[in-house]
Parts: C-alpha cells; structure tokens; sequence
C-alpha cells in the first residue's frame, strides 16, 4: 500500500514537472506598452496593458505617454478630442499613419463607441464633455482589462481612481519676454502617482515639449538658453 | 492534368453596370479614392484603373463617381446568372460580372462548345437587355476561357490550344502585380516566356503563388490536383426559426455558419475553394448557387460576405427569381478543397497597415455616428497651427495599406512663416473670441506698419477670468491668400504666457482678438 502511495506521488510530482514546462510562457513584457524614454522614471515598468491613466488637462503629456506605443506599431484613437493639436501629436512622436481621431460623440452613444475602439486598438485617448457614468466606466475598465488595451483619460469627467495619475506639477516656459523671442521648450515637474504597484510618488523633470516639439529629460547642461526667464 | 474544359460568360464593366449607369456616360467606380472600375466612355476620356479620384476629375470633369460596393454588385449580378441556370446547374460565380461552368456534359447535350457558347449568349444578353454587352470564352481551365471572354462576344479556342492561344497574352493578365513587375525586370514579356521557365525553379523562387501563376501561364489548371472532394460533415448548416424574409436575419445565421465552417476547415489544414451555398424555405422550394474562392484569401469574413451577397440576391431580387417565401434553412456546403498553403505574415505583425480587427471596429463607430465622424491624418501645406495635419474621413482612405501622406516628408515644400516648433497641443477647431489689454484696459492694437500700440498686460478667453500676462512675443503679421477674395487672411500673431503659465497663441484679425491655440 505504501509502495503504491509512493508511486502515486512521485507520478504526480512529475506531471506538475510536465505541467510547469508546458506552461505557456507569457513575459512580462508582453503585458505592457512601451513609454518613451524621458517618461520611463514614472512608468518603469512601461503602460500595464488593461490599465487606466489619467493625465490632468495637459494635452501634451498625453500626447507624450500615446508616442510610445505608437511608435511602436500601436494603433490609437482619440475620442471627444476633436481639437487636438496634431502637429504636436507628430512632434512629441505619435505616428499619424496610426491614429484615428473620432468626432465627440453623442452622450447615448459615447460608451458603446468607447467600447467598439477598446475592443481593437492598443490606447484610446478619451475626454468626455459630461461626466462618465460609474457603471460606463467600469464597463469600460473591464472591457480594457480583457482586451489589453490602455485608457488614457483627459480631463476630470472620469468617475473612477485611475490606476496611474500623471500632473504637471510645475510648468516654465522658456524662449519669450517681454515683447521678444518666442516659445522654445517648457521645463515642467511630472509627478505620477497612483495605486498598488504606482502608489509610491514619483517626480521628473522634462521638457515637454522641448526645443524641437518632442519630449526630453532637463539636463543642468542643457542646450536651451533663455533670453529671459519669467516665472509665475 | 490538363484543365477542365471550362465556358465563362463576362460583362465588361460590371461595377458600373451595377450601379445603373449606360456605359455610354462617363463613369468611375471608386474605393479608397482610387478607380477600381470605370465605364468605356470613361476610358476614353483618359480614365485609367488606379488613378486617383481627383486626377480622373481633371481628365473627365463630367465623370459620375460611383461607390464601390460588393455587395450591390453581387445583388445584381444574380438575375443574369441565374437566366444560364437552365444551361447547367453547377453554374459557379467567380465574381460579381463573371460566371463560369464545365463545358463536358452541356456542351454534348447542346451540340458542342459553339453551340453552347452562342446559347449562353443570346441567354445573358437577353437578361441583360441593353444595359451592357455579354462575353462568352471557352477554354481549357478557368484563366483561359477568362482571357477567352475578354474581347469578343464569343471565343472558342478548340480543345488542347489553350497553352498556344495563352501564349501571347501579357504578363499582367496574371493579376499579380508584384510578381509581374520582377518578372518584366528580368527580360519576361508573356505569358509564354513565363511557361517556358522550369516549374521547379519557379516554386524554389516564388513560392506557392508563383507556381500558381506559373500554372496558369502554361495553360493548366489552377490548383495543383491534390484538390479533393470533402468528406460530407464538413458541410455545416442551420435552421432559421422563425423563417427569415430579410437578408440581414438570414446574413447573420450565415456569418456564424461561415466563422464554423471556416473553424473546422482550418482545423483538418484545409480551404474551401469552392463554396454551394444552399438555402431551403418554407415552401420547400430549394436554392443553390456555387461561389468560387480565391485560395490566398480565404477566410471567415471571405466566405461569410459570399453568403451575405447571395443571400442579397435571392430575397431582394426581381419577382422572378425571388423565392415566394422565407428562408428555413441554410447550408454552406464546401465544394471543393485545397490544402491551405498558409499566408506568410510579416514577422513582427505585418507592415505599417491596420489588421482587419482595427477596420471592423472603426467600421462600426462609423456606423453608431455617421460616415464622417471617423477621422484619421494627413500632412499638408500651412502656416497656421490646425493647418499643417488636416483630417480626412477613415472611409475613404485604404488603412490597410501604406499611407505615405500621413508622414511628415509628404509636404515638400518649405512654409515661410509657419509658427516656429514647438507646435501647440491644443488647437480648436473654430477660433474663440479673446480679449488682450494694456495696462489702462484699453484693447491692444496693431498699427499697419507692424506696430503694438501698447504693451498687452492682461488676456481674457471667452467667459473665463482675465489673466496676468507675464511673458509675450509678437507681433508676427501673417497676409495670406492675398490673390483669392474667400480664403484671404490678414492677421498678427502673438505668442502670451499668463501667469498660471499657461502659453497661448493668439491673433488679431480686424480689431478683433482671437485664441488659435493652447499650448498646454
């Protein structure tokens, strides 16, 4: 009997052998977006395919956080952000042959339009005129969660906590005065914070948009010179 | 093997045809504002396949512009196949303008291929009536008697002379532009330089598709001949409870059918290459008709749009042929088969276009919010900040496909004057009325000469709370279009940073102030 159990046992630990090797290997990497380099000290670990972002009201930070998929070979769209800038889009490295801006869509409709672009594309960048509903969101979170995709939210119309919050904490423009020069790059303070692996507050200082439209870690050297400097 | 003895009838034209257009009247067929099909009278006038929409205007001004659309043409094209139903009933449609059937038992019961050839003539053009011209050919195989049918009202090239009546053909009739484009730059002309190459190196060379084209140069069938009769339980079918009268019911059962048929063909490493699709209705009357399918491109969707055209034809078509009652029962019986010889994918996930998962969802959008509410990018000449990118419709551009003018290097040409980079991030669509005043509240103003009156100190958007000004730039006079009354523009552009450090883009037009963009 004892033989017995014995056998049983050492064939069970080697079907768990079987079943670790036959496992199908997912990396980690397979479930993230990557970011540009510049952002990287706020998302290490990339955009977590399935996630939420909200970005404030800076345009130019979402557009920075879309080039890096985008980039990449990801397809985006953009819903309710009909006045978005898109020679900035380009500048900060979205790829235009891959985005799609959609016209704002009728409240009955925005949800289920949302959904229809979630379902196929990589990141949705969304602003919403009224307020989203609760069940729409979640709705949307799960839908996101299932097909991998990435949320990235403008404005304040989002009822839910999203799970990483970028702000512009700081913002300088530098490049114009009083009457001369003109706007060259702006050094800001990115502060991410969020929850679970994100909780802990990050801070970076970049330019976004820098001399050339794109995005870049301030460096004490840099290449930018002032005229003159104003701060609020 | 030598190629089965095959008669096809053709309509030249038959998009436009379709559409309700006389082929004497200047007409184009466009998708994806290329031509993929145009009228005779067209042509004339210099309108060639692929052109662009607006380069076929200015050669034609007259030009009607007509929709592509498959599925009317299919619908249409019903009627005159099924007038040649009384000829044979394994009568395949090989697509929308062109049908095709083996010749060998018709052909001996109609007295020979002549014979047989002049009925299906008088048939389909009495169907067709005055609206278009018939082409019959036939030929050993499928490609010949279509090259048959190509010119006059009928061809019969005599049994066995297919490799000889193919001979002088162009390479283009391959329908393979790629492949004909290597193959011109290698010194092959025809179809008989191309034959006279060994099968072997061309299957080495260019793979399956290749020596299938290499096949058919050398007069032979198709498909290799492993294709085989399928075991009868690959067929799958449905019933329709309650009966389905509407096309869209019915297209619905036959899409899901499609996605099964498709799931156990792919299972056993198959495709269909020839699809009966098979609908029975109340009145026990039973419908069939035989699709053929392009092996390349064979998949679910492929073989559920057949079905959703078909379909269209029998329930939408004339009194005649229309079935007296709804359809219980649908079947999609595959024909023929041929082992599936893959498609290569690009490795890291295919070229710069968008997979069909992207199209279908941008499809659909477009159908919750009307046809121009999907927009996607492309580059242009401008100054102004919004004007740089324009947005054109997703539904008249093919996002399957490179997009060369959603690169940068699409604008050529320099723009003096263009606001320096960086480019704002924030442009509304329509520019809001703004305030900017000098330190006494009065409005600032321009002088002709390019002159600020005062120093702006306070900016106020719209309805919102005026702001400090802490830094400005400006102004930077813009006289655009001087030479056309409608699009002409005068304007002094000022670059303003408040104090919430805020950058705007500003313009004064005629006194009045106005916020272009936000650099936020």
């Amino acid at each position: 009997m004892a033989l017995r159990s014995e056998a049983t046992a050492e064939r069970i630990s080697r079907l768990h052998e079987v079943a670790v090797r036959a496992r199908p290997v997912a990396l980690a990497r397979e479930h993230v977006l990557p970011v540009l380099e510049p952002l990287q000290p706020l998302l290490p670990d990339g955009l977590r395919r399935g996630s939420t972002v909200a970005v404030g009201d800076s345009t130019s930070l979402a557009l920075a956080l879309l080039a890096g998929p985008s980039g990449e070979g990801s397809w985006a769209a953009a819903v309710g952000v009909s006045n978005l800038g898109l020679a900035a889009a380009a500048e900060l490295g979205v790829a235009l042959d891959r985005l799609v801006v959609v016209a704002d869509p009728a409240p009955e409709s925005w949800a289920s339009v949302v959904a229809a672009l979630v379902d196929a594309l990589d990141v949705v960048l969304l602003r919403s005129r009224r307020r989203v509903s609760g069940s729409d969101a979640q709705r949307l979170i799960a839908r996101a969660r299932e097909r991998g995709s990435v949320l990235i939210v403008l404005g304040d119309s989002w009822p839910e906590a999203a799970d990483v919050r970028l702000s512009v904490v700081r913002a300088e423009w530098e490049g114009i005065g009083d009457g001369y020069g003109h706007l060259q790059a702006r050094r800001a303070v990115i502060e991410s914070s969020g929850r679970r692996s994100a909780s802990r507050v990050k801070q970076v200082e970049l330019w976004l948009p820098s001399v050339d439209g794109g995005v870049a870690v301030v460096d004490e050297l840099a290449t930018v010179r002032p005229l003159r400097t104003r701060t609020a | 093997m030598t190629a089965v003895r095959t008669l096809v009838v053709r309509v030249p034209d038959w998009a436009v045809i379709a559409a309700g257009v006389p082929l004497h009247e200047p007409a184009a067929v466009f998708f994806a504002n290329r031509v993929v099909a145009s009228s005779p009278a067209a042509r004339t006038e210099g309108v060639t396949q692929n052109m662009r929409r607006r380069e076929a205007q200015g050669r034609c001004p007259e030009l009607a512009v007509l929709e592509h659309d498959p599925a009317r043409d299919a619908r249409t094209f019903e009627p005159v196949v099924a007038s040649l139903d009384v000829l044979t009933p394994r009568i395949e449609v090989s697509e929308p303008g062109r049908c095709a059937f083996p010749t060998r038992g018709p052909a001996r019961y109609f007295g020979g291929d002549d014979a047989l050839a002049q009925r299906a003539h008088a048939l389909a053009s009495e169907e067709l009536g005055e609206r278009g011209v018939v082409h019959v050919g036939v030929a050993d195989g499928p490609f010949a008697a279509t090259l048959a049918a190509a010119e006059r009202a009928t061809v019969v090239v005599p049994k066995g002379k297919s490799p000889a009546f193919l001979a002088p053909w162009p390479l283009s009739t391959l329908d393979r532009p790629e492949l004909v484009d290597v193959l011109n730059r290698l010194g092959l002309r025809t179809l008989s330089d191309f034959a006279a190459l060994p099968a072997r190196d061309v299957l080495a060379r260019f793979g399956t598709d290749g020596a299938t084209a290499h096949r058919l140069a050398a007069g032979l069938d198709e498909r290799p001949p492993a294709t085989r009769p399928p075991p009868p339980d690959l067929a799958v079918e449905a019933e329709l409870d309650p009966p389905a009268e509407r096309v869209d019911t019915a297209a619905f059962v036959g899409r899901a059918l499609a996605d099964e048929l498709h799931a156990k063909l792919s299972a056993r490493g198959h495709v269909c290459t020839h699809l009966l699709i098979v609908a029975e209705t109340e009145h026990n009357e039973c419908l069939e008709r035989l699709w053929r399918l392009d092996i390349a491109g064979t998949s679910a969707g492929v073989i559920a749009d057949r079905v959703r055209w078909q379909l269209d034809g029998w329930l939408n078509g004339t009194a005649a042929h229309r079935p007296s009652a709804g359809v219980t029962l649908l079947r999609l019986v595959p024909d023929e088969l041929a082992t599936a010889a893959g498609r290569q994918l690009g490795f890291w996930g295919g070229g710069g276009g968008a997979d069909e998962r992207v199209v279908r969802a941008l499809a659909r959008v477009e159908g919750l919010l009307g046809p121009d509410s999907v927009t996607v990018p492309e580059w242009c000449g401008g100054r102004g900040p919004g004007e740089q990118v324009k947005l054109v419709p997703a539904s008249v551009v093919d996002l399957t496909g490179e997009r060369p003018s959603a690169n940068p290097e699409w604008r050529t040409e320099p723009w003096p004057g263009a606001l320096p980079t960086p480019s704002p991030a924030t442009v509304p669509r329509a520019e809001v009325a703004a305030e900017v005043v000098d330190a006494g509240g009065a409005l600032v103003r321009v002088s002709g000469r390019g002159e600020v009156s005062s120093e702006p100190v306070r900016l106020k958007v719209g309805d919102r709370p005026s702001r400090r000004i802490v830094a400005w730039s400006g102004p930077w006079p813009v006289d655009e279009r001087w030479w056309d009354d409608a699009g002409r523009r005068r304007h002094a552009r000022f670059q303003v940073v408040t104090d919430d450090g805020q950058a705007h883009l500003v313009l004064l037009e005629h006194g009045h102030w106005k916020l272009a963009a936000v650099y936020d």
